[in-house]
């Protein structure tokens, strides 16, 4: 059975302007992400991994060639629509939680629905469920200041399921926990994939985790080298 | 959604408490002038109003030109006269008219001596008189027919301390060019300090003392019903021209009906205000570039939190939203504060003029267009101060603002 892509990266650059040097981060990547898997994105730093991942996740638009999210090509899409794809279609998880300081738990998780225009009370509704899937049901009301750096990163999990988007993009999500924390924040990842069926698609430089993926793709100097399929 | 965002503003502000408040300072201080002061103007004018309300609209009062204030002495050939006042009342349209004399002079009660205004009627005229001012006699009685070195005092005249440390009685005595005057009445207090300072004696007498001839310093008459003020007013100044023999343009004499004297003082109020309103609005400008200053710095700071915000999907007019409301908000608090602070100060002055200055003519009023209006421009002067620190923001990359450190 032919599998569904969800996303097309075809002969994409991306080339930055530092000053008067053009630094080409990506150079003609090529990558097809298919709906339900978990692909993790393996590489040296410099290799193109979170440019990648940006270009995927609409928060940058290719210098050259396609990235076809559900077969729309990113780049048509003018400022107000990328928010859309941004805010409906991808959950995003970085290695710095990226959470709002001044909002509690729920509050953050409730954030991406209020740029949906979602009602108040459903926002509520929909954050405490999430929060009590990702395990911090009671901890609705703590600001980020006041939780571990684990709890941090399930807030910003939950944040990312609260539209309930195809996949969710996840740039070293364990990058700055510790190894036990951050292999359940591993587990919760892969367990929303297989429970919900979202795409996972995950920047990573360790291979142990890597290795629980379906599939690993290796960047080098702004291309897909190697596609592996789990060993 | 609004509603939302206006919460996420209230979280940031209260972040930046201590920011926050010195930038609300700058903008409450220009509201409470500008608030403070344009309900004292508002009430002066309503007492003002109020006054000429008393004096009628139907009244014209006729005056030699003069370079001073009432009183003052006048060439021999300006002053009115008592030909004059009788020539005025038989004018068709004329009801009735009273001339009086405004003479100030040195008097004399037990050992002090002060310059008053002495005010010479008529005891007749006396009665429509206090009907003008809008008092009455509180002690003893009005000057009558016949009476002669007799005076009725008006009420700081009475009061321990205001004027004579002791305050005059009625049977007392005062002495003007040395003369003895019996007082026989007091008046009322009236809402003009200055007018509470009068004292009132028969007009025979006051020229006889002060070797006066022939003159009244000021005529007021009542046109009779039916008739239009301003042509009535016309007309006396074309027959008292030429009955004086003056030519046009020339006049010695002013023809001023009420509605007239009160045009111009509302004139005067309107340039007064807004020249206060200048005053106030460079204030609220200097508040409204202080607030720039935070939100250009908030967005600064927030970079990182705009990057956030658009990854989950914000589009750059959320951004632009949210921060608008912030500064809009900082205004509006500001506002808030200073139409308190305004009401606070208003209502101080209108206290302290009532108790240290006697005068109930300064009374702070607040209707509802600028209480709501100080609200509202602040409202607007916060956002607008917001503007280009929020476009900034939402015009931010989000690749670039998350990569923010």
């Amino acid at each position: 059975m032919e599998k569904k892509k969800v996303i097309e990266i075809k002969d994409v650059w991306k080339i930055y302007q530092i000053d008067l040097v053009e630094y080409a981060a990506l150079r003609g990547a090529n990558l097809d992400v298919y709906k339900g898997e978990f692909l993790a994105i393996m590489g040296a730093s410099g290799s193109g991994k979170s440019t990648i991942l940006n270009n995927v996740g609409a928060l940058d638009v290719p210098t050259k060639g396609q990235v076809l999210l559900e077969g729309i090509d990113i780049a048509t899409l003018d400022e107000s629509d990328l928010a859309q794809v941004r805010g409906r279609k991808i959950g995003f998880v970085f290695q710095a939680f990226n959470l709002i300081t001044s909002l509690n738990a729920l509050e953050n998780v409730m954030l991406p629905m209020t740029f949906q225009g979602i009602s108040r009370r459903e926002k509520i509704e929909r954050a405490t469920r999430l929060l009590n899937l990702v395990g911090l049901g009671d901890r609705l009301n703590n600001l980020p200041g006041e939780l571990s750096g684990g709890e941090r990163q399930r807030v910003a999990i939950a944040r990312a399921l609260s539209n309930d988007p195809e996949v969710i993009l996840a740039d070293e999500p364990t990058g700055n926990l510790d190894s036990k924390t951050g292999k359940e924040i591993i587990e919760l990842l892969k367990k929303l994939q297989k429970e919900q069926g979202k795409t996972l698609i995950m920047v990573t430089h360790d291979l142990n985790i890597a290795k629980q993926a379906d599939r690993i793709a290796q960047l080098s100097d702004g291309k897909v080298i190697k596609i592996s399929n789990k060993i | 959604m609004i509603f939302d965002y206006f919460l996420l503003s209230l979280k940031s502000i209260r972040k930046r408490r201590l920011r926050a408040w010195l930038t609300i300072i700058g903008i409450f201080i220009g509201i409470a002038a500008v608030v403070s002061l344009i309900s004292l103007g508002q009430g002066l004018q309503v007492a003002i109003n109020q006054q000429f309300e008393q004096l009628g609209k139907d009244k014209i009062v006729i005056q030699p030109i003069t370079l001073g204030p009432p009183g003052s002495v006048t060439s021999k050939s300006l002053i009115l006269t008592l030909k004059d006042l009788k020539f005025i009342e038989n004018i068709n349209g004329v009801e009735w008219g009273i001339g009086y004399l405004v003479k100030s002079d040195q008097i004399q009660f037990k050992d002090e001596k002060k310059v008053e205004f002495i005010i010479g009627m008529n005891p007749n005229d006396l009665e429509i008189n206090l009907e003008l001012q809008g008092t009455k006699i509180i002690e003893g009685r009005s000057l009558k027919n016949g009476d002669k070195f007799k005076v009725v005092v008006g009420y700081n005249h009475g009061v321990d301390g205001k004027i004579w440390n002791r305050g005059i009685k009625i049977g007392d005595y005062i002495e003007i060019e040395g003369n003895k005057f019996k007082v026989v009445g007091k008046f009322d207090k009236t809402s003009n300090p200055l007018e509470d300072g009068y004292i009132f004696v028969p007009k025979d007498t006051l020229k006889e003392v002060l070797n006066i001839q022939d003159e009244e310093s000021e005529i007021v008459i009542k046109v009779a019903p039916g008739y239009d003020v301003a042509a009535v007013a016309d007309t006396i100044k074309e027959k008292l021209r030429r009955f004086r023999g003056e030519k046009e343009k020339q006049e010695t004499f002013q023809v001023s009906t009420s509605e007239q004297i009160l045009e111009s003082f509302n004139n005067i109020f309107g340039i007064v205000q807004t020249v206060l309103a200048g005053i106030a609005a460079i204030s609220l400008l200097v508040g409204g570039i202080g607030i720039m200053n935070t939100m250009y710095t908030s967005v600064l700071e927030r970079t990182r939190d705009i990057g956030i915000m658009k990854s989950i999907g914000a589009r750059n007019s959320d951004i632009l939203i949210i921060f608008l409301i912030e500064s809009g908000f900082l205004g509006m608090i500001g506002g808030a504060i200073g139409i308190g602070i305004g009401y606070i100060i208003g209502k101080g002055v209108e206290y302290a003029a009532v108790n240290y200055l006697g005068t109930t003519l300064l009374r702070a009023v607040f209707p509802w267009y600028l209480i709501l209006g100080s609200l509202a421009f602040s409202f607007f002067v916060g956002s607008g101060a917001g503007l280009l620190p929020a476009i900034r923001a939402s015009k931010l990359k989000p690749v670039d603002a998350l990569r923010y450190e």
